[in-house]
């Protein structure tokens, strides 16, 4: 058994984060992932991202992740890649495994940045090939370059769906639509706006009621919702789709987290149960922190300052900064945190991340 | 097709009309749905279906949601093979090196 002072779970934008941070001050860091390349969703984002110039507006998804491998790089991190961590048992041992070999891991600290996976829609034909999710398409268009249909039916009108359908017009594939089941679009305005100025119609108040097709997807069926969200009878549709791509929601991946026995709370509106923690991202387990979307679904920018949070709290806390320096560190990416959550959108994250924000103690 | 019959745990092809039928003849937690369909208990380990019964279970049953708690998380979280999981200890940091 090996012991190392941090082990962090997740090479997203808050594990590379807090990874850096931590292995700046000083701290010996071992970061894990399960893919064969870190940087999370970074790779697949090919847009340029919001917000003011201290949280990278302006600059790619993908030429953030690359500065951030460089930083770990630079650091120090040790990163073992193609590893998946099956377990967390007693005294912070990790149970690490590649195709190959098994390992225990034990540290100081472990920092959990394990991010979310997305929800699913079930209805009759969810299971063809081509019904796939939002994530699934940025990365065979965005990764691995292959466009996997023709014409795209969205399933959502969230950021996500709005920016991975341009991407896919980008691509050459045509978006037939984009049905939302709410009575206006989810994500913001600017997004929509470009999607329609390039012809794609945004459906509100309308799900899909079927996908069909022999061995793949065929074509879907798509239904009219009423003011209680009920399907109106004799609104379908019938369309001519290869791809039905679901863009509804994320949802926290949490399993190392319930195992460690952290306490939890339920808010919906930041995807359901997510480990309590306080402003240093401390859960309400000794020596475990967490950060990004395991501790509610938001951006990659919020993640990116959450993960910076739980590394220099992780490094103050082995004795790698003084506590003034830390403190003062800690108030700049907080008030970073504040900023980010502004706006229609982020108000609400704002307010339920709220009592978390407020000191050391660990509360609901 | 009818709705009873659309798939909602994929990795053990567990229908709608089978999870409604199990929540109908008693069980309120994920974890017994899991026990009486193998709903969750695939490949993904209920990472997709999970959230879907829970609101199904909320449905039938009345609990909120937030009551409604993931079954027990146990090692291996992810898919690994037995032959690893029980196979000799390895360093992986001395290999990097």
């Amino acid at each position: 058994m090996e012991l190392v002072e941090v082990a962090v779970i997740g090479a997203g934008p808050a594990g590379l984060a807090a990874s850096i941070e931590a292995a700046k001050a000083g701290a010996e860091v071992v970061l894990i992932d399960e893919n064969n390349r870190p940087g999370g969703q970074l790779f697949k984002q090919i847009h340029k991202f919001f917000g003011s110039k201290s949280h990278m507006a302006g600059i790619r998804g993908i030429n953030i992740a690359t500065k951030l491998l460089e930083d770990c790089e630079k650091f120090g991190v040790k990163t073992l890649l193609n590893t998946v961590a099956f377990g967390l048992f007693e005294e912070n041992r990790i149970g690490l495994a590649n195709k190959d070999k098994k390992s225990i891991l034990r540290a100081k600290r472990i920092i959990l940045a394990t991010g979310a996976s997305e929800n699913v829609l079930n209805f009759p034909g969810w299971t063809l090939p081509g019904v796939m999710g939002a994530g699934a398409l940025q990365t065979m268009m965005n990764v691995n370059r292959v466009l996997p249909g023709k014409r795209i039916l969205m399933i959502g009108s969230g950021n996500v769906g709005l920016i991975v359908s341009y991407q896919a017009l980008q691509a050459g594939a045509k978006v037939v639509a984009i049905v939302e089941a709410a009575p206006q679009i989810g994500g913001y305005g600017v997004h929509a706006a470009k999607i329609r100025r390039a012809g794609v119609p945004i459906l509100i108040s309308h799900t899909v009621k079927k996908v069909f097709g022999n061995d793949c997807v065929e074509g879907a069926v798509i239904v009219r919702l009423d003011k209680k969200w009920k399907p109106i009878l004799g609104s379908e549709k019938k369309i001519k789709v290869d791809v039905v791509c679901l863009s509804v929601g994320l949802n926290p991946l949490t399993e190392l987290a319930w195992m460690a026995g952290c306490k939890f709370v339920y808010i919906p509106a930041l995807g359901g149960h997510i480990p309590i923690h306080n402003w240093n991202m401390e859960s309400s387990k000794k020596d475990l922190y967490v950060a990004g979307d395991l501790t509610g679904v938001e951006e990659a920018s919020t993640a990116l300052e959450e993960g910076k949070l739980a590394g220099l709290a992780v490094a103050e806390s082995l004795g790698y900064l003084k506590r003034e320096k830390a403190s003062k560190r800690k108030a700049e990416i907080r008030e970073q945190l504040i900023a980010l959550r502004a706006g229609p959108f982020g108000e609400l994250r704002r307010k339920l991340k709220e009592p978390f924000m407020q000191g050391d103690e660990i509360r609901k | 097709m009818k709705d009873k019959d659309i798939i909602i745990c994929r990795c053990e092809e567990v229908t709608l009309g089978e999870i409604e039928k199990a929540i109908a003849e008693g069980a309120t937690t994920l974890a017994e749905v899991k026990r009486r369909t193998r709903a969750g208990m695939g490949l993904c380990q209920g990472r997709t279906c999970s959230k879907v019964i829970a609101k199904l279970i909320s449905k039938y049953t009345g609990q909120p949601l937030k009551d409604i708690l993931p079954s027990t998380f146990r090692p291996p979280v992810r898919v690994v093979k037995l032959k690893i999981l029980g196979g000799e200890e390895s360093c992986f940091l001395e290999k990097q090196k």
